[in-house]
């Protein structure tokens, strides 16, 4: 049995960031899916916002207004003191990376360039050219290589142990030789990312799986607003790969097959620089209602780049021009880029506080699969980031509290009675079964994408909780090829699965019951807000009977009172 | 019209832990979308033929660099390779050179890690830090332009024909990012901190031939680094004037 004090599950920037800031003084230890490096946190593109006033339009930017663009954006489902908090530790973190190395663009004065990115009342948005996750993730890799962060590679958590009320550390597994090792620790963190993967489109990484936040809730951890899921106005037709809102941020159009720009008739003022659920939905509409361009692989709309001219293009947007060449072979400085909305972004997951506490003592969780929730109904670009390193930096605060102030009762024994029943899980899976885990999952993304997307209504949401039964039903009978359980990325998947089959569930139920629409969550047959019944988080927790038990939590409202959300 | 055509993808099947059953190519025919790329087919033979395939992968666009490996005789990502860009409807596909193979076409990177983290792949500084942002200019920004664009994916050092003589060699991308550094206005590394690099196992081991810029999908030119970082240290040998 391995053991630390503190076990991070994760290695984006949430949990570098966590490792980072308790290695010195604790025995920490580290296990990443894939390389660190390898972390779906290196995707992202636009930016990290924070209120440093350096673009000369924005000298009066301050970090309560840019608490009143994230609340506003999150169509006032944020919980208002998570999210000054967020705005507040903004500056220093960006400053932080800054000194640690991280190479941001900048301005004529030496100071770190910012941009406008949607939703924002300010240019706000720091950046490195079009590649910002990548070079955050780089300084924070090469923070931890510095400090000496044990990490274990191509490791993957299999299941948490909790004794119904403390945490005492997760069983995992070792991919590379094939081994169930229970990990004991005092503290555990995950970090493990959003659950992008459970819909047929989506921008994220293959790894996006929501496994983290599936393998919290079957043990017992409450699950927060699972139903908000962002979709992104822009990815690259057919390959589903981001095109970064900077797009528009840096002047951008959206055209549709009349090259009109179509915006003005939805968000006359904000344009193409409106919130991204608004943006999506009309995208969606110009599409549905006959006005999209045709494609083989779907319709789509332009997003035209070609004004900006080449130098801008090729000094701001490096890297989204050359994924449209390598991608599509189109070069957006002489040809405008298709795009439709996709599945972008998580803002439900674990249920967390500001502290990135759970309901169990000793879990901690942060970044995309944890819920706190600063984001709400809709995230704002250049949030995601932000959020990752923030509450990273604070779960290092909280769990170290927790380590100094906490008499810690350890149970290696129910560590060790789990790892036997992993094994026989597996056992199962490899000897028992006649279907194929992708065969699953293929029916579970296409349920997604089709009945719980950008519209929705009861009917087809009553389905789709139909349809996840049935193949939840069906992974019962998975099987897996190959009985070797080194390097066996088809065990992986099926292990993942039955963690998907509880994320999609718990998705499509909440948005099954709320009935109104706000942010993201946009329903046919409740088409407006509801804030007398539904200004309240949706609480997910396992029953005894494995069927989800839904509740609900107040909303944290300090100063910015709901009011109609207009751009 | 979209056009679907049957594809042989050939694939090189090895198994460290059994050791007895040499390398060997296995054949897998699947009609595919000619528009899809290598890394799509792959993900539908292990999901659907067969489920022993190992291979690495992640963002499918050309930014997490795990997919690096030989197609067709030229290294690059898979994801980032469609399948219609040979002319021929047989694809290889060989695991990354230089290394040693764990299963198929993983291989162990270890090593290309130790000699990254070797190089003190980190901002170094002596100043304290000032209240706000280190200033730097656009200028100074711009000088790490193309360095600050490797993804790790270890295509370069797949590439290195020093690497395949001599494993004890720094590499491409480890050089690469020592640069990076050494370039940054807000770096203050002491000119010692090239001593790890000064010999034959560092820049003066490189053969200047290039492959590596050849295989680099991010357009990072790892030779350039190399000749820069020989000219700083013959710079500093001469004159003493440090290496920045």
């Amino acid at each position: 049995m391995l053991s630390h004090d503190v076990l991070i599950v994760g290695g984006g920037l949430a949990g570098l960031r966590a490792a980072v800031g308790l290695c010195d003084k604790y025995d920490v230890g580290l296990i990443s899916k894939v390389y660190p490096i390898r972390s779906h946190s290196i995707a992202a593109q636009g930016g990290i916002n924070a209120a440093l006033a350096n673009n000369p339009n924005a000298k009066d930017d301050t970090w309560e207004k840019h608490t009143f663009d994230t609340v506003k954006g999150s169509d006032y489902l944020a919980d208002q003191d998570a999210a000054e908090l967020m705005c507040q530790e903004a500056i220093k973190i960006v400053y932080e990376m800054e000194h640690w190395g991280c190479p941001f663009s900048r301005f004529p004065d030496g100071t770190i360039a910012q941009r406008p990115f949607g939703g924002a009342g300010y240019p706000r948005t720091c950046y490195s050219t079009d590649l910002t996750g990548h070079v955050l993730l780089n300084t924070l890799h090469e923070r931890a290589v510095y400090k000496g962060v044990r990490v274990y590679p191509e490791w993957f958590v299999i299941a948490l142990v909790n004794d119904g009320g403390q945490c005492h550390g997760v069983i995992a597994f070792d991919l590379k030789n094939g081994e169930v090792i229970p990990v004991r620790a005092k503290a555990t963190l995950f970090a493990t990312g959003g659950y992008g993967r459970v819909y047929f489109y989506s921008t994220n990484a293959l790894i996006n799986t929501g496994s983290g936040i599936g393998i919290a809730y079957k043990a017992g951890v409450p699950i927060k607003d699972m139903e908000f899921v962002q979709f992104h106005p822009t990815a690259l037709i057919g390959t589903n790969i981001l095109m970064t809102e900077a797009c528009r941020g840096e002047g951008g159009y959206l055209t549709n097959k009349d090259g009109e720009r179509f915006m003005k008739r939805y968000v006359p003022n904000a344009m193409e620089l409106a919130p991204r659920d608004i943006v999506s939905r009309s995208i969606q509409t110009e599409i549905d209602e006959g006005r999209g361009l045709e494609h083989p692989l779907g319709k789509y709309i332009n997003l035209d780049l070609r004004h900006l001219g080449a130098e801008k293009i090729l000094a701001k947007l490096p890297g989204i021009r050359n994924i449209c060449l390598d991608f599509i072979g189109i070069d957006p400085i002489l040809e405008p880029i298709p795009i439709m909305p996709c599945q972008h972004y998580s803002m439900g997951g674990i249920d967390t506080n500001e502290k990135c506490a759970t309901d169990v003592k000793g879990f901690y969780a942060a970044g995309e699969c944890a819920c706190v929730s600063v984001h709400g109904a809709n995230r704002l670009g250049g949030n995601s980031l932000l959020e990752t390193i923030v509450f990273g930096k604070l779960a290092s605060f909280a769990i170290d509290e927790y380590l100094q102030s906490s008499e810690i009762r350890q149970d290696e024994g129910l560590l060790i009675s789990k790892k036997g029943e992993i094994e026989t899980k597996i056992h199962r899976l490899v000897n028992e079964g006649d279907e194929k885990p992708y065969t699953i999952l293929a029916d579970l993304r296409k349920t997604m994408s089709s009945l719980v997307g950008i519209f929705r209504k009861r009917e087809e949401l009553g389905q789709a909780l139909e349809d996840i039964e049935a193949v939840k039903e069906r992974y019962r009978r998975v099987h897996v090829s190959s009985s070797k359980l080194y390097m066996n990325h088809e065990l992986l998947n099926a292990i993942e699965l039955e963690y998907m089959l509880e994320v999609a569930h718990t998705i499509a139920l909440g948005a099954y019951l709320r009935e109104e629409s706000r942010g993201a969550h946009f329903r046919r047959d409740f088409s407006t807000r509801n804030d007398a019944g539904w200004l309240k988080h949706t609480i997910a927790k396992m029953g005894p009977d494995g069927e989800p038990v839904i509740s609900s939590k107040k909303v944290i409202i300090t100063k910015y009172q709901p009011m109609e959300r207009k751009y | 019209m979209i056009t679907e055509n049957y594809y042989t993808f050939k694939i090189l099947r090895y198994d460290a832990k059994e050791p007895d059953v040499e390398p060997h190519f296995e054949s897998y025919r699947i009609k595919v979308v000619s528009g899809l790329t290598v890394l799509m087919v792959l993900l539908r033979i292990q999901e659907e033929i067969d489920g022993t395939l190992s291979f690495r992968s992640s963002c499918r666009s050309a930014v997490c660099g795990s997919c690096a490996m030989v197609i067709n005789g030229k290294i690059d990502l898979a994801c980032r390779t469609q399948v219609a860009t040979f002319g021929s409807n047989t694809i290889v596909l060989e695991p990354l050179p230089n290394f040693e193979i764990i299963k198929d076409l993983v291989v162990d990177m270890t090593p290309f890690w130790n000699m990254y983290e070797k190089i003190r792949p980190y901002l170094i500084r002596t100043s304290p830090d000032p209240e706000k942002e280190i200033q730097q200019s656009e200028e100074e920004r711009s000088r790490i332009d193309q360095v600050v664009n490797c993804i790790l994916c270890a295509c370069c050092y797949g590439a290195c024909p020093v690497l395949s003589r001599d494993p004890e060699y720094a590499g491409p991308a480890a050089i690469a990012k020592l640069e990076r550094f050494v370039l940054d206005s807000r770096d203050e590394r002491p000119a010692s901190a090239l001593d790890a690099v000064n010999n034959e196992k560092g820049v003066w081991g490189c053969d200047t031939i290039l492959r590596c810029i050849d295989a680099c999908p991010k357009d990072v030119r790892p030779t350039d680094s190399v000749v820069g970082l020989r000219k700083k240290l013959i710079k500093n040998r001469l004159f003493g004037k440090g290496i920045k």
